[in-house]
């Protein structure tokens, strides 16, 4: 079962939904760093969204043009501070049509 | 933004600032909704059981235009493993009521039918409009909120915080702490659509009769969460949540687990040839009675998830959210109408109200329940299911083997996998939590 299951792209649920993004900023930010705190990397898995991704130099970045702003990512960096999170400006963001 | 002092700004439409607002309005006062969605509903996420009752209390005909999907007649409880459900269903005759106790609903529908009943009732309802924080006095009194409008600060009497379970405006105005990951769980969630005719066949439904099923076990890779799968009028909705803390700890991918949970072989066929319209996450609060921040203070009141109002094991919230939104609108009326000041004082009117309904008396009797699952979470997640199924499957098996024997071999495999005494234990500590 695990297998199939693996490939699973997030981007292809994410298609389904509207957002009306903010273009040029961002609510959700990384504070620069050098190397990424266990917490931060464990974004990269557990964002429903996967919003975080490592780059070349082993960071993690986030695009968070698919956020569903559920809040997670804050609460599992509150004790590292590695992120800035903020909602979107009123009217931007996810807009669930179901919910 | 707007130039008026208002008795009271609610801060969030969801089910809690719904209540609240509506209660406000319609008791005459002069009320402003501020919610950061481009309309009510477009943030927020849910199963969705609606519980007759909460709703029934604000608006007793709310069955002639509110967008209900089915009426539930039916609940399942299954225990996965990655085989085979073992389960209990009951199904009623007598929830074909007049008045039906239960129904599946489409939250962002429900929530835009449920605000324009709030703007009925004479409030004034601002969409796109997030509160950044509360503005205080030099005393310290909450006296307007901080919106990120233009010439964006408003001012009332009183601020109803019903933002929901992230708190920000809460946290950033100091009045509570960040939500610790062990405390909430992450829940992700598909809509799939379906002919109607479809889902009564496949559920054995007829009219506006609904199924849901609750799902516990091998689908969470033993975390501490559960799933779910809820008939909706032509759509099925499929979910399943786990700690934020569980989540951190083993990297699993929530959508990863939503497949996983959607192949199963008791799922799969369910939702066969549905047609997916969208993708959803949301937290839930889950810390219980002992996560409640502080509810009130001067010139502040905290309702719904904000303030942490969530039952996990009955998975009822939007009906806890309701209530303490109308409680604390009803002690704000109160208030308003005696002249007396929106103190804090004053106000924990709010929670001794609130301890007289099954809202804190629900909470309080099951404070233990949310430790004992996280502190369980192997044993009651992974193991039990596993042996009851396999449990089961001896039992049912027809092979030769005579039933003493079937007995013993049900037997063992609960005494190997688990002692005696860890199971009187397990058995024991549920008792004590559940009390
Ligand atoms: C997957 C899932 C399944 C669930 N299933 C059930 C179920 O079957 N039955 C049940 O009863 N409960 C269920 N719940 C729980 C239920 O959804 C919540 O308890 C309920 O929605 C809480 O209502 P609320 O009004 O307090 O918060 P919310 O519904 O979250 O509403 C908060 C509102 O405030 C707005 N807001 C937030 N911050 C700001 C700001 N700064 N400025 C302006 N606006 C703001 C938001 O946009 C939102 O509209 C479920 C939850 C989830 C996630
Ligand atoms: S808020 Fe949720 S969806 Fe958005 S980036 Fe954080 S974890 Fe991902």
């Amino acid at each position: 079962m695990s297998t199939e299951t693996d490939s699973v792209k997030v981007e292809e649920k994410l298609y389904y939904n509207r957002y009306v993004v903010d273009a040029g900023r961002p609510h959700v930010k990384v504070r620069p760093h050098e190397v990424p705190s266990q917490a931060l990397l464990a974004l990269t898995k557990i964002c429903p969204a996967g919003c975080y991704a490592l780059n070349d130099k082993g960071q993690v970045e986030v695009t968070p043009d698919g956020c569903m702003e559920c809040g997670t990512c804050r609460i599992v960096c509150a004790d590292t501070h590695d992120i800035e999170w903020n909602y979107p400006r009123g009217g931007f963001g996810v807009l669930f049509k179901f919910g | 933004m707007v130039e008026q002092r208002f008795d009271a700004i609610v801060v969030g439409a969801g089910p809690s600032g719904n209540a609240a607002a509506y209660t406000l309005a319609k008791e005459g006062l002069n009320v402003l909704q501020l919610e950061r969605g481009e309309y009510a509903g477009s943030k927020n996420v849910q199963g969705a059981i609606l519980y007759s009752d909460a709703l029934e209390k604000l608006i007793p005909s709310f069955r002639e235009d509110a967008p209900l999907e089915r009426h539930v007649i039916e609940q399942r409880l299954w225990m996965l493993d990655d085989a085979s459900y073992t389960g209990m269903h009951y199904r009623s005759e007598e929830f074909n009521e007049e008045k039906p106790n239960r129904y599946t609903i489409i939250r962002a529908q429900f929530d835009k039918w449920f605000s324009q009943k709030v703007r009925d009732a004479g409030a004034t309802v601002l969409y796109e409009t997030t509160v950044k924080e509360l503005i205080r006095n030099t005393s310290g009194k909450v006296i307007g909120v901080q919106t990120d409008r233009e010439d964006g600060a408003v001012m009332a009497d009183v601020v109803i915080l019903a933002e929901g379970v992230n708190g920000l405006v809460g946290q950033r105005s100091g009045l509570r702490d960040e939500l610790k990951p062990d405390t909430v769980a992450l829940a992700v969630k598909e809509m799939h659509f379906l002919p109607r005719d479809v889902i009564e066949s496949r559920f054995n439904l007829k009219g506006d009769e609904g199924v849901v099923i609750e799902a516990m076990g091998s689908v969470t890779l033993g975390m501490t969460g559960t799933a779910f799968l809820y008939t909706n009028e032509e759509s099925i909705s499929v979910g399943i949540g786990c700690l934020v803390s569980d989540f951190k700890e083993t990297g699993a991918k929530p959508y990863e687990l939503l497949e996983r949970f959607k192949s199963h072989p008791a799922i799969a066929p369910l939702l066969a040839g549905s047609e997916v319209k969208e993708y959803a996450a949301h937290l839930i609060p889950e810390g219980g009675y002992n996560a409640i921040p502080s509810l009130f203070g001067d010139g502040w009141l905290m309702v719904g998830d904000a303030g942490h109002f969530v039952n996990a094991v009955h998975r009822e919230g939007s009906n806890l959210a309701m209530t303490t939104g109308r409680v604390a609108a009803e002690t704000v009326v109160r208030l308003h109408r005696m002249r007396k000041e929106m103190t804090k004082a004053n106000l924990a009117e709010y929670q001794e109200r609130l301890e007289k309904t099954f809202v804190l008396k629900d909470m309080r009797k099951y404070r233990k329940i949310p430790a004992f699952l996280h502190g369980n979470k192997e044993t009651l997640f992974g193991l039990y299911p596993r042996l009851l199924s396999k449990a089961a499957q001896t039992w049912f098996r027809v092979d030769g083997l005579d039933k003493k024997a079937k007995e013993k071999a049900i037997v063992s495999s609960f005494r190997q996998a688990r002692t005696l005494r860890g199971m009187i234990g397990d058995a024991f500590k549920l008792a004590r939590a559940w009390r």
